[in-house]
Parts: C-alpha cells; sequence; structure tokens
C-alpha cells in the first residue's frame, strides 16, 4: 500500500511554478502547478547535471533546467528533444483540495 | 563577376556562329542584356524551353544584374554579386549566346540582321529591343566635365566609389526617387552631400507637399543639404568640375556631381531601324513593334500611350511577350504603378493619383509624434490614390484596392487607419492581414510576384525564406515584403516553418518585431493575453518567449504591467546568480566602484556569518559573494541593506555596472571627474530592466582605464567635454564601439545616455545586445534619433525616467521584508521525518 503525506494545497504552489519537499534521508523533492492546475512531482535533479529543476521555467506539462535549459516532461522525467535522460518522477495526488505525495521509498518498494 | 566574354571573335563583320548550321530553330536576338531583355527570355524558357536559339546582346561588361539594387550596392548594403540576377550558369544552362560589351549599333529589317559596334552582324528570325533609358543630362555648359556623371549602371556606382572614397563634397541634382538615393548612398559614403531639385517638393511626382516636407526635414536631420526650388545654371571646373552655380548666383562646390533629372526611353536604335517611334517604340499589346518581326520591352516602349520607369510594369509586359511568342496571347493591358523609396530608415510609399480634383476626397491621418503621414484619395468611393510616410505597411493594401477599383464605401470610416482595422477584428493581426488578401495581390513589387505564386512556390516544396527567395524570386530583391512572404510561409505551412529573420520560437509564427509591434498597437496588457490575440500555438509558451514577453510588457506598460516571477529566468527571479551546486551568489552594487569600510565590513560579516566558501573581485569592479543557499538569500539582504548597500543587478537583463577610473580627482591625465560621472550615471541607470544586459563604463581620458570602448556604452572624457560611445561589447565576440557624438556637459553625457538606453529597451530584441542591435539598425539611425533629433532625444530620456521611478526600488529590500517568501522557502518548512 502507498503511503501518501499531505504537503500543502494548491495555493502554497505558484501557477506555472515549483516548491521543494525535504524529506529526511531523501533527495529533494520538486513539486510542480502547471497552468491547467495538474500537480506532478519529480526529484528536484536536472538528469544532465543535477541543476536544481523546481527553479527552471514550467511551461506546459515540462520544465526548463535554470542550468542549461534542458527541457524535462513532468509526467515522465524524460528529458525532451534531442537530449537523453530522466530524472525520477514521484506519485502525487489531490484529494479534498490538498496535495499529497507518495514517500519515494514506498515507490521503490514496490517497484 | 565583370568578364570578356568572346573577344577573339570579335572578327570583322562576320557573321553568325557555327551552331546556326546545326540549328534549324528560329533565332531570337535580343538587343539588351538588362532586367526586361533577360525576364523576357526567362518568361519563355519557362514556356518553351526548347523553342528558340537565343542570342543577347549587351552594352555593360556584366551578367544581368539587378538594376534597382545599384542603390543599396552605393550605399555598401550589397556587393555586386549579391545583385546578380542571371549568373553566367544560367546562360550557359540554357545554351544562351551572351555577347556582351559590344552594343549594337544598326538593324537591319531588311536582311534581318543586327550589327554591333565591334562589326559583328547576326541575322534574326525574331529581334527583342529591351535597350532600356538612357538618363537625361541638362544641357548646362559644364555638363561633359569629369566627375559630372549619371547614376544608371555598375559603372556610374563604381566612379561614385571611387570619387567618394576621398571625402568631400557632392552635389546631386534631382530630387526624385533616384536622385535620393544616391545623395543617401553618397552621405553613408562619407560625403557631404547637396541635393538641389527644380521643383520645391521632394519626389514631387510620388508625394504630395505635406510628405515631401516630411521626407526633407528627415534627410536634413541626416546631414543632407536640400535645396529645393533651386535652378542649376552651370556646372564649374578647371579640367574636372569643382562645383555647381545655381541661376540666383549660389555657388555650391563640388567634386562630383551626379545628375538624376529623368530617363528617357533609349529609341535611337528603332529610330533609325524606321520602327514606329513616339516617345518610345510603339508596341501593341503583345510587344510588336510596327515590324512584326521585331518585338519591345522595357522602359524604352511605349504602350496605350504611356511609358514606364519601374520596374512592375516590366514583369507584366514580360509574360505577354513570352505568351504572344508562343502563341497565347493573353495580351498586356498596361500597368498601374506604386513607389517605395529604397532608403533605409525612411519609409515612404505612394501609389495612384493624389494630385486631388473634381469629386476627389482625401483622408488624411497625421501622428506628428511618430512622424506619420498616410493620405488616401478617394472618388466616387474608391480609392485612386495614397500617399503614405512614415509607416507604409499598409501601401499593398491601399495598393490593391486602388487596382481592384472596388467600392469601399462600407470600411471609408476606418479606411485610414489601415487593414488591420477596416477588416475588422479578424485581421487584427499581420497574419490575418496577409491571409485576407487575394490571390493575385502583389507581394513582391520589385520581381512582380503575387501571392498566388509565393503560395504556390510553398506549395510546391518551398519551406523557408531562402527557397521561397530561390523559387520565385519574392523577397529576393530590396527585400522590404521579407514580413509578407514569411507571414504566407507560417500561413501556408503552419508548424513546418524552417527560418526566416526568425520567429520568436516555436510557439508563434511571429517574430519580436511583430509581436512588440502588436503589442503597443492593440494595447495588450498581459501574456495570456498576447498568447491569445497573436494565437499562440502551446498553452503558455516556453522558456524563450515567456521571458520575452514579459519584458516587452514591462517596457510598454511601465507602472503598469505586473511582472510576472513564474516568467522570469531563475536568477531575476531569485535576484542572484545561481551557482552550479544550486546555490546562489550575492553581488552588492557598488556605486561607480567606489566603496568604504562600512560596505567592506558588512560583505566581510555576511561572508562569516552565511560560511560563504569564496569572496572575490569581479571584472564588473565589485565583489562576489559565493555558496549562499536559497533559504538565506532574504537574510543576507536585510544584512546588506542595513550597511545601505542594494542589489548589483549582476544576475540580470539589465544594467550591471558602470566602470570607472580614477578620474580627474587623483589621476595626472584626468581630464573630467569620471568616478563622479560614473557614480551618477549608475544612480540614474541602476535597476532597470533590458533586452539583455548592459554594462557603462566612464574613463577620465582617452588612455581609457575604464575600458569605456567595450560597453554598451561608454564615456571617454577629453579637455573639452566627453566623448559618448554606443554598443561594444567584450564576451565572445568583441566589438569595440562607435563613436555616438561629443557633448561639452556632465548633464548632456547624462541626458544622452538615459535616451540612448531608453531606444535600446524600445526596439530592441529580447536578448540582443546593443552590439548586435547597432549593427542590425545602424550607427545612422541611432544618431538619427538620439543625436540629430532633440526633441526626440527628450522624449525618449523623459520616458526611461519615467520609467526608472517604478523600477528604482531595491528588489532585495522588498524580499528581505517578507514579499515573494515561498521562493526562498520550502513547502513544507519542517523536513518531514521519514518513517
Ligand atoms: C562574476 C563575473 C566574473 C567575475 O568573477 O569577474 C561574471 C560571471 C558570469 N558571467 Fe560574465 N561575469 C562578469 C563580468 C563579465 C565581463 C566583464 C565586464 O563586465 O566588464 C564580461 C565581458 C564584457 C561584456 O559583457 O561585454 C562578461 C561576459 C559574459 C558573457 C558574454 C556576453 C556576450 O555578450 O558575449 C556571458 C554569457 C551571457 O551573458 O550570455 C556572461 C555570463 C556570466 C555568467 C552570468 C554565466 C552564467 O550564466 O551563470 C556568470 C555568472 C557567475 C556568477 O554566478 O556570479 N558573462 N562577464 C563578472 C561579474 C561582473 C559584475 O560585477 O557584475
Ligand atoms: C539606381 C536605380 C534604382 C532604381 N530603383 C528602382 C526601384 O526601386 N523600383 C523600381 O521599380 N524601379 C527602379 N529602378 C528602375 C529600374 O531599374 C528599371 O525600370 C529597369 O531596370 C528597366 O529595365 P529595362 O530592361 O527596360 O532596362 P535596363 O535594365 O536598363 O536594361 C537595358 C540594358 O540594355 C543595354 N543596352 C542599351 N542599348 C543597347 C544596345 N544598343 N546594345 C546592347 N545593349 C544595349 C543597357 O546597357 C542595359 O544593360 C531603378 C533604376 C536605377 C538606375
Ligand atoms: S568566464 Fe564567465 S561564464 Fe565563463 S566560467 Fe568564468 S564566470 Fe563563468
Ligand atoms: S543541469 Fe539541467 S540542463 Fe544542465
Amino acid at each position: 500500500m502507498i503511503d501518501w503525506i499531505d504537503i500543502g494545497t494548491l495555493a502554497d504552489i505558484p501557477q506555472r511554478g515549483a516548491r521543494t519537499v525535504k524529506l529526511e534521508g531523501e533527495k529533494e523533492i520538486a513539486v510542480f502547478r502547471t497552468g491547467d492546475d495538474q500537480i506532478f512531482a519529480l526529484i528536484n535533479e536536472c538528469p544532465h547535471k543535477k541543476g536544481p529543476l523546481s527553479q527552471g521555467i514550467v511551461h506546459g506539462h515540462a520544465v526548463a533546467c535554470p542550468l542549461h535549459n534542458w527541457n524535462i516532461a513532468l509526467k515522465t522525467g524524460e528529458a525532451q528533444g534531442e537530449d537523453k535522460g530522466c530524472t525520477p518522477t514521484i506519485a502525487v495526488k489531490q484529494e479534498h483540495g490538498r496535495i499529497l505525495i507518495a514517500r519515494p521509498e514506498t515507490l521503490q518498494a514496490a517497484a | 563577376m565583370d568578364f570578356q566574354l568572346r573577344d577573339e571573335r570579335q572578327a570583322e563583320g562576320l557573321e553568325e556562329t557555327p551552331a546556326t548550321f546545326a540549328d534549324s530553330r528560329e533565332h531570337l536576338v535580343v538587343v539588351g542584356n538588362g532586367m526586361a531583355g533577360c525576364r523576357a527570355v526567362e518568361e519563355l524558357l519557362a514556356r518553351d524551353g526548347g523553342r528558340y536559339r537565343v542570342t543577347i546582346f549587351g552594352a555593360e561588361p556584366h551578367v544581368n544584374y539587378n538594376r534597382i539594387m545599384l542603390s543599396p550596392v552605393l550605399a555598401g548594403e550589397k556587393t555586386f554579386d549579391e545583385i546578380v540576377i542571371n549568373p553566367r550558369a544560367w546562360y550557359d544552362d540554357n545554351a544562351i549566346d551572351l555577347i556582351v560589351s559590344d552594343p549594337v549599333t544598326a538593324i537591319d529589317r531588311v536582311s534581318q540582321s543586327v550589327t554591333a559596334q565591334s562589326g559583328r552582324k547576326v541575322r534574326y528570325d525574331r529581334l527583342l529591343i529591351a535597350t532600356g533609358s538612357d538618363p537625361f543630362i541638362i544641357p548646362v555648359p559644364g555638363k561633359d566635365l569629369p566627375g559630372v556623371i549619371t547614376f544608371r549602371d555598375m559603372k556610374d556606382v563604381d566612379t561614385m566609389l571611387a570619387v567618394a572614397g576621398a571625402g568631400g563634397d557632392a552635389v546631386v541634382i534631382g530630387g526624385g526617387l533616384l536622385g535620393l538615393e544616391a545623395a543617401h548612398g553618397l552621405t553613408l559614403r562619407g560625403m557631404k552631400v547637396t541635393v538641389i531639385h527644380l521643383m520645391d517638393t521632394l519626389m514631387e511626382r510620388q508625394l504630395d507637399e505635406a510628405a515631401g516636407w516630411l521626407l526633407k526635414s528627415a534627410l536634413e536631420a541626416r546631414g543632407q543639404t536640400i535645396l529645393t526650388g533651386a535652378n542649376t545654371a552651370e556646372i564649374y571646373g578647371d579640367g574636372k568640375v569643382e562645383g555647381v552655380r545655381l541661376k540666383d548666383g549660389r555657388e555650391i562646390p563640388a567634386s562630383l556631381v551626379v545628375m538624376a533629372v529623368g530617363i528617357r526611353p533609349a529609341t535611337a536604335l528603332a529610330l533609325e531601324a524606321g520602327l514606329t517611334v513616339n516617345r518610345g517604340i510603339v508596341v501593341d499589346d503583345h510587344m510588336v513593334t510596327s515590324d512584326p518581326r521585331v518585338l519591345a520591352v522595357g522602359e524604352c516602349v511605349e504602350h496605350d500611350g504611356n511609358v514606364y520607369g519601374l520596374v512592375a510594369p516590366l514583369w507584366d509586359m514580360c509574360r505577354s511577350l513570352a505568351d504572344g511568342l508562343t502563341e497565347r496571347h493573353t495580351g498586356y493591358k498596361g500597368s498601374v504603378t506604386s513607389t517605395k523609396l529604397k532608403v533605409a530608415g525612411l519609409d515612404v510609399f505612394s501609389a495612384g493619383d493624389f494630385s486631388g480634383g473634381d469629386g476627389c476626397e482625401d483622408i488624411v491621418l497625421r501622428d506628428a509624434s511618430r512622424g506619420i503621414y498616410k493620405r488616401v484619395v478617394i472618388k466616387d468611393d474608391r480609392v485612386i490614390g495614397a500617399v503614405l510616410y512614415g509607416d507604409t505597411a499598409d501601401g499593398g493594401w491601399y495598393f490593391d484596392l486602388l487596382k481592384k477599383g472596388e467600392s469601399i464605401a462600407d470600411i471609408r470610416d476606418l479606411l485610414i487607419f489601415g487593414q488591420a482595422f477596416a477588416s475588422g477584428g479578424g485581421a487584427l493581426d499581420p497574419k490575418a492581414a496577409v491571409a485576407a488578401l487575394s490571390d493575385d495581390a502583389e507581394i513582391c513589387g520589385c520581381n512582380g510576384v503575387t501571392k498566388g505564386q509565393v503560395v504556390a512556390s510553398i506549395n510546391g516544396g518551398a519551406c523557408s525564406l531562402d527557397t521561397v527567395r530561390a523559387t520565385c524570386k519574392a523577397s529576393a530583391s530590396c527585400g522590404s515584403c521579407t514580413g509578407l512572404v514569411e507571414s504566407l510561409l507560417a500561413l501556408t505551412l503552419g508548424e513546418e516553418v524552417k527560418s526566416g529573420p526568425k520567429t520568436m520560437c516555436k510557439c508563434t509564427s511571429f517574430t519580436h518585431d511583430d509581436v512588440r509591434r502588436e503589442i503597443v498597437a492593440q494595447g495588450m496588457r498581459s501574456i495570456p493575453d498576447v498568447m491569445q490575440r497573436l494565437h499562440w500555438s502551446t498553452p503558455d509558451g516556453c522558456s524563450s518567449c515567456r521571458p520575452a514577453l514579459n519584458y516587452y510588457l514591462l517596457c510598454a506598460l511601465p507602472g503598469e504591467y505586473v511582472d510576472d516571477q513564474q516568467s522570469r529566468f531563475v536568477n531575476e527571479r531569485m535576484h542572484a546568480n545561481i551557482q552550479k551546486d544550486g546555490t546562489y551568489s550575492v553581488v552588492p552594487r557598488m556605486w561607480g566602484g567606489l566603496t568604504n569600510p562600512r560596505e567592506l565590513r558588512a560583505i566581510a560579516d555576511v561572508v562569516e556569518k552565511y560560511n560563504a566558501p569564496m569572496v572575490k573581485v569581479t571584472g564588473g569592479q565589485r565583489l562576489d559573494i559565493f555558496g549562499i543557499k536559497g533559504e538565506d538569500l532574504p537574510a543576507v539582504w536585510a544584512d546588506l541593506n542595513a550597511a545601505g548597500m542594494v542589489s548589483g543587478h549582476a544576475y540580470g537583463k539589465s544594467l550591471r555596472t558602470v566602470k570607472t577610473c580614477v578620474g580627474s580627482d587623483w589621476c595626472r591625465f584626468g581630464t573630467q571627474d569620471s568616478t563622479g560621472l560614473g557614480v551618477k550615471i549608475e544612480r540614474m541607470t541602476w535597476g532597470s530592466w533590458m533586452p539583455h544586459k548592459f554594462k557603462i563604463a566612464a574613463s577620465g581620458c582617452p588612455r581609457n582605464c575604464a575600458e569605456a570602448t567595450i560597453k554598451d556604452f561608454g564615456v571617454v572624457c577629453v579637455d573639452s567635454g566627453y566623448e559618448l560611445h554606443i554598443g561594444g561589447n567584450g564576451g565572445i565576440h568583441v566589438r569595440v564601439t562607435d563613436l555616438l557624438c561629443k557633448v561639452a556637459t556632465e548633464q548632456e553625457a547624462l541626458d544622452y545616455c538615459a535616451a540612448f538606453t531608453q531606444l535600446y529597451r524600445e526596439e530592441a530584441r529580447y536578448l540582443e545586445r546593443t552590439a548586435p542591435w547597432v549593427e542590425r539598425v545602424g550607427l545612422d539611425y541611432v544618431k538619427s534619433r538620439i543625436v540629430e533629433d532633440d526633441v526626440g532625444r527628450e522624449a525618449l530620456r523623459g520616458r526611461f525616467l519615467y520609467s526608472q521611478s517604478f523600477s528604482q526600488d531595491d528588489p532585495w529590500a522588498e524580499r528581505a521584508a517578507g514579499s515573494h517568501a515561498q521562493l526562498h522557502q520550502p513547502l513544507a518548512p519542517l523536513a518531514i521525518a521519514a518513517e
């Protein structure tokens, strides 16, 4: 069973922006809110050189890494276009106005 | 591209080439290797490639080039090679016999042969006369002096360039299209030019008085002397030209005199051959002269009582001619022409009849501050003439209405505002405006290409500007229709467009310039608004268009536009420079590179308090503190603010630093207080957002220790004042500044700086630094706006200071006080413990 953690509300994240979440002992997680109010979560590290994706410009369902402008698909964590690489995704859901993310270990265990 | 062909065969009076024996096809001989002659052959080849054997005689030593582009060659914007229309290979590939530098001197219609200067004699089955025009020379004393020339062919341009190389004074006689283009080119080449014009208004055949006056003022602002109502009495000089004397006694010194008073159809050859000639060689609708075996085309002909001096009619003539020669008989119906002036930065358009008269009504729009004048002349609810000055974007549309002669009663009220408004909501953007044009609307006036032909070439596989140019020639000449062709590419291909003066990004088919213009024209107020109205193809843009749009809106609406933080690149959003490990560097402002113990102590304290791993002196004369975490930024800023320091914007597309040197207060060579001036400039300009980063420096003497001549704006102090330099760049491609001008006082240096900064802010494309921008628009243009236009400069400066009144709040102070706290804090403030 997936262990969901409540991390806040939609309004806590700027539209077309991101906030980060730190879980002890885990890599930082970036939680994105898109223009159409969907939520995605990725490990906050670009597959290229670990740029903090949370600081990138969010457009459509992608984010442009702030360091060298790779575009990462929010849904899959996959680099787009010519670039190759993938950032791990974290399961998220919105329930009763709250945002919930799955604990990364839970996912790993499930995988 | 100069070459001499077949010299070896200039044998006495001999006939023919060996090809005759093998070749039983009809022989078409063309006299005149110019625009009409070659175009006629092209049209013929396109219809029936092998039908005629073709020989072309040319008086000039060149292959066929685009005569109208001689003006850009003179102005240094093109080279001769770039204006060649038909290169040598074209003649070879089509087995055309080209005989250059050998004018035809006689036509014998009985034996059906022509004789050239070299004595060469060639028989024809069909003869095509395309001899163009001869420039008119006014019969005044001195007209034959060396240094008196006309402006018709490449030889004339070469002569002008040779003289202009030495500088000095030039006189251009004739203030028509040709004369003004010559004057413009010579001015750019460094000559001091006086234009002498007999009439009271420049280009009086194309422009009404008001537009002529605007044009005159603009040319004078560029340093030309324009004398209207001036009658040439004599050209004087001893062995070579030394000047021009007017009938009223005035003398104007000149080492070069260009006569550009008009042209006359070159009919001598036809006249001697006994063909019917009035003003031009008389032809019927199929370009056939009074002898059915002899055709004529181009400026040398008279059709239906009209002679023409522009290229557009030639294309129509050549089509009818080729149709006639291949038995299609469409017939030429005469042409209505429009005119554009090819002088960079001056937009002038006219078409049709604007002389007024019975039953004519005028609709006029003037916008003095923008230098725009538009006049549309209407008769019986139809457009019969148009004169546009300053904004000629709708020229094509008015011309189309004029040619069609449809009633404009329904759109009359909005007609003068242009197509976008008059055709209603659907056409509020340039793309829709182009979409609304009819298929036979002319897109490229230089090459006579219609919208239908451009679209056909795109559908035939041309998917970039270059391929369109190559396949149908649209936009291949003066380039003023490039925007239209790009819109057609975008419309026809949608997403597939390959190149062009680039669209902003893949989200749109508009260019930066289009978008900027439309933001202002339509009063757009937000990014979603722009994306909606300009049909963005993505829901919320991408990382290249969003920052650009944010900037354009911010620049257009100072104090009103609410900055979109999410459309800012991380550094500008965080007001610090992101580093490879995700930490930030912090650079506080040190005005003009000055600092003091209090600031140094505060920096030292921050370094220790936040364990900054490094602090270094930057190349911009200040200190950079490295390794600060995003969360700590507001606290660091609060500490720096407490010591009186504000953001140095080392992270922004904005004013960076103002570097200074010691200057007259200390340095034994200093001529002015460069340090003090630098501080004042930085106080005035800091905090401003720009298309790209912007760096300034002030040096106290020409030794230039502050490296002012590789800055976006640089001041070099000299004994008598301040030299102002613009457009420099260190960085990837080093570019040394251009000297904008010299001013006498510190206040002027500040004022010019503000005005230049604002011009750049308003007109450069996002991410275009001043160096490429100045190269693109030209130093002369910048001078015309900043140096030559006092009122305009004041207005620019005013707009800059107004905008600054909103942008000089320290962004660090705001953040330190708690604004946008979420940008600096993780979502769940306390780390959530894992189970
Ligand atoms: C800190 C500094 C180097 C230093 O330690 O001295 C620096 C650091 C950076 N420069 Fe620079 N430049 C610094 C002075 C310069 C100078 C010298 C000057 O200003 O006199 C130049 C050449 C002059 C010029 O711009 O014309 C310079 C030309 C560039 C360029 C090339 C720009 C160009 O037009 O070709 C870039 C790349 C860019 O902007 O796209 C660049 C980009 C950068 C970036 C922002 C790279 C990046 O995107 O992360 C570096 C940020 C490092 C950081 O996080 O702090 N930096 N950079 C200097 C900061 C000056 C300041 O006080 O603000
Ligand atoms: C500087 C300049 C700028 C212009 N700008 C524009 C513009 O912006 N827009 C526009 O529409 N028009 C413009 N024009 C006009 C345009 O160039 C002409 O309308 C066009 O070139 C006419 O073509 P044509 O073939 O009739 O004559 P030309 O192009 O002059 O060709 C005639 C050729 O025949 C040759 N020739 C003459 N006699 C003989 C002979 N006996 N034997 C062999 N060869 C002979 C000549 O040397 C010449 O090469 C401009 C003209 C000039 C000079
Ligand atoms: S030259 Fe500038 S951009 Fe390059 S490493 Fe140094 S600071 Fe960074
Ligand atoms: S680290 Fe993300 S693009 Fe290089």
